[in-house]
């Protein structure tokens, strides 16, 4: 009997699916069986449920059937939950008296046997029965939202996506760890397939972001924590030290031009060298330096201080302490970007041993006019010029034994620039390229790789390397024609290797405090990968660019905007609504132990002293507000008050029990 | 004991076992259909009672699958429920339960083929050691 109804009227709608779940499971046979379940008035099966025609059969016959509560035996409910209570909501029902029954993922899908997969059906479908029986009318939560968003990675997708929420008119804190925002895309010479010069379409919004009144830019700034929920967000950020005032800082240069130091400049990837004190490339937003720790010899051997000397403003601060500023935001947007995969693990072709051996991102700052060589092609081992390159594609891509099992989606593309490029320059000299596939799809990316086949005549050839090695001064590259059939060797003197690209270093960090979760490659996991391709399972955390996996700059670009779109649209209310999904207290039964209180991870739970039969008693409260529904107290309560609302301790025992029958 | 299908009852974190148990549907990967899920919103949320209640009504095992540690998405239910489990695991010996029947296991969202291979796994131990010895009596 259901606690809140004398009778409930349960109708059930077993759903097909198409052949999905009727190929596996006997729909006909589980709606037969529900309905012989005792407060379940209806129940029938529909090809597919969620369709238009679906949903109005769900709706008449629930006005037909006189249902207070519904079942969709169907899909997941990460999927569909939402489609059916806002159905079952516009038929006069609550809500959160509409119940999915997973028989898809969790059943049809995942097994062959046709009378098992329907037993499972079978049981699944009535244990939701079963909760659903009991379940309560309950109301959304209505939480106001704070209208900031923190948006963390600065390349391009971080920078659009900020642009995007501030041109909506919120505050937007735009997160970066290096010292300028920019990301990837500012190494790059040229894109594909316009031949754009990437500085020239992207440093006018970098400035358009620093400038921006409703932009904090926090770079050298990393995510240190964050507590609430979404609407609600407190969000620790850490400001590392610059060792420059950046306030007084003018950006003149005239203490990098003096620093003795010299490492390799991580811009130039490895190319040329950088001082201590420094800033990444002279296009850098905010374009101020930061001193380097690890490298400066005031912090390792206690002496110099040139930059201090040189600096007319008192700008050099060696004391400089990193600093934790907490701001509110109602949505976090996560647009961390990738990395190459290191060139060191693809040791058959040399990588990281020889110089000549160089990844995709490193021959970017050869080409590009702002490069250490100034746009000119030189081997990296003695700045000889380049006749003869080879560019090895799916590099640890596409490998499920050794590195990547996955496409890396803009090799392809970039590796036919490369070449078109290198042909531009050097007219005499021979681009060979080495692919499995070539893959261009896209907008005027076919016709792209046609011009360099065809009329800038790259030499492609299909087949995987298998080694390269040095031969004095050359490199030489093995390999395989796979459509003649025949060994093929070429001597280079440079290869490029379009590395596999990954999600960046960090991307478990920021996981982590941000509890959302990442797929089996590391990528960030949507909330569904077709139909939410930019939220995250967790409300109010939302993703953009490569982060969510391998893409080129216009879907990056698209996917700051999708994910912009989605934080403005929560931004135009000035309340959430929050599932009422939540913890109750019963006081009565309360004995003030406290025990729920130690264990609630978000503080929602307190202590409170009533006055009862003329005695003070100590009572746990609940802050409805932070209470975010994880059950962990009511798993605990020795006296059973504390319970959660249509998922108490009683209904359980019921679903075990039909399920074991 | 060649007909013999051990019924379990598997209660799976919203946030990660039940979306990895999702995943192995959407990749179509098989295995066997012993296992019946409940969502619950966080491992914490399981109350020792449940599982005595599901080996009380005759469960021959019971799944508990949680998030990660430091994955959880409400902070640390997952680490309460770790302690619960293992205070558990010592009533269940003393109660002449096999330690198989009982199982916490880490399983996120991406991991579609561990949970494959936990149910699994699970059913072949459980057949093994045949039906529950707290079955109550017919």
């Amino acid at each position: 009997m259901a606690a809140n109804s004398s009778s409930p009227r349960v109708g059930v709608f077993v759903c097909h699916c198409g052949s999905n779940i009727a190929g596996t499971v006997d729909v006909e046979k589980v709606a037969k069986e529900i309905s012989k379940m005792e407060g379940v008035a209806y129940a029938g099966t529909y090809i597919y449920m969620c369709s238009d025609p679906g949903q109005k059969l769900m709706r008449e016959t629930i006005e037909k059937e006189k249902l207070d509560r519904v079942v969709v035996a169907a899909c997941s409910p990460t999927l569909h939950e939402k489609t059916f209570r806002v159905n079952s909501k516009n038929a006069g029902l609550n809500p959160y008296q509409c119940e999915i029954a997973n028989i898809r993922e969790h059943c049809s899908w995942v097994h062959e046997d046709k009378a098992k997969a329907t037993e499972k059906a079978i049981k699944i479908t009535k244990s939701i029965v079963e909760k659903v029986k009991n379940d309560i009318s309950l109301n959304d939560i209505e939480v106001p939202i704070i209208k900031n968003a923190v948006v963390i990675g600065g390349g391009v997708s971080g920078i659009q996506a900020a642009l995007d929420i501030a041109n909506g008119g919120y505050k937007t804190y735009l997160i970066e760890r290096d010292s300028s925002i920019g990301g990837k895309m500012a190494k790059l010479s040229e894109t594909f397939p316009t031949l754009d010069c990437s500085q020239c379409i992207l440093t006018p919004k970098m400035v358009e972001a620093a400038n921006h009144p409703n932009i904090e830019l926090l770079t050298y700034s990393e995510l240190e924590g964050i507590s609430g929920y979404v609407g609600n967000f407190k969000v620790k950020i850490k400001k590392k030290p610059t060792s420059v005032n950046w306030n007084l800082c003018t950006g003149c240069g005239d203490c990098y031009s003096k620093c003795p130091v010299k490492v390799p400049s991580e811009f130039q990837e490895g190319l040329s060298k950088r001082t201590a004190i420094y800033t990444p490339f002279p296009q850098a937003v905010p374009n101020k330096p930061v001193i380097d720790r690890e490298n400066c010899l005031y912090y390792t051997k206690g002496i110099c201080k040139i930059c201090e000397k040189f600096c007319k403003l008192g700008a050099i601060d060696f004391d400089m302490q990193e600093e934790i500023i907490e701001v509110d935001a109602g949505a976090v947007l996560v647009a961390t970007g990738y990395q190459e995969y290191p060139l060191e693990n693809l040791s058959d072709y040399g990588g990281g041993r020889y110089p000549n051996v160089i990844s995709g991102l490193k021959f970017e700052r050869l080409l590009s006019a702002s490069g250490p060589t100034g746009g000119e092609i030189v081997r990296p081992s003695d700045g000889k010029p380049v006749k003869d390159i080879v560019f090895v594609q799916c590099s640890g891509s596409r490998d499920v034994e050794e590195h990547k099992p996955y496409c890396s989606k803009i090799c392809c593309m970039y590796t036919a620039k490369h070449a078109m490029l290198f042909k531009h320059k050097v007219h005499d000299g021979n681009a060979y390229v080495f692919y499995i596939d070539v893959r261009t799809a896209g907008k005027d990316y076919e016709e792209f790789y046609y011009r360099t086949t065809e009329e800038d005549h790259a030499l492609y050839t299909r087949g995987k390397v298998s080694k390269i090695f040095e031969d004095g001064n050359k490199v030489v590259v093995w390999g395989v024609d796979t459509l003649t059939g025949k060994k093929v060797e070429v001597k280079a003197d440079l290869a490029v290797l379009a590395m596999a690209i990954e999600p960046s270093s960090g991307i478990n960090e920021i996981k982590q405090k941000l509890k959302i979760s990442l797929d089996e490659n590391g990528f960030l996991k949507e909330a569904h990968p077709k139909l939410r391709p930019v939220e995250s399972m967790t409300s109010g955390i939302f993703f953009a660019g490569t982060a969510q996996g391998p893409k080129d700059i216009p879907e990056s670009v698209s996917q700051a905007g999708a994910a912009a779109s989605k934080v403005l649209s929560m931004f135009s209310s000035d309340f959430l609504h929050k599932e009422p999904l939540i913890c109750e207290i019963n006081e009565d039964i309360c004995s003030g132990c406290g025990v729920c209180i130690t264990l609630c991870p978000y503080g929602a739970l307190e202590a409170e002293i009533k006055t009862q039969d003329g005695k003070e008693v100590k009572r746990s409260k609940l802050n409805e507000a932070l209470c975010q529904g994880c059950g962990t107290c009511a798993s605990a309560c020795p006296s059973g008050a504390a319970t959660m609302k249509n998922d108490e301790s009683k209904n359980m025992f019921k679903m075990i029990e039909v399920i074991l029958e | 004991m060649e007909d013999f299908e051990p019924k379990i009852i598997a209660f799976l974190c919203k946030w990660c076992t039940y979306a990895g148990a999702d995943l192995a549907g959407v990749s179509r990967l098989k295995f066997s259909p012993n296992a019946v899920p409940i969502k619950v919103m966080c491992s914490g949320r399981v109350d020792p009672s449940f599982i005595l209640d599901a080996f009380a009504k005759g469960a021959d095992g019971v799944l508990v699958g949680g998030c990660h540690p430091g994955d959880c998405h409400y902070a640390q239910g997952n680490y309460k429920t770790l302690r619960r489990v293992k205070l558990l695991k010592m009533l269940l010996k003393d109660m002449g339960l096999e330690e198989e029947r009982l199982r916490l296991e880490w399983i996120s969202a991406s991991e579609g083929n561990k949970f494959r291979e936990v149910v699994n796994d699970m059913v072949v131990k459980i057949k093994e050691i045949g039906p529950s010895p707290l079955k109550m009596e017919e």
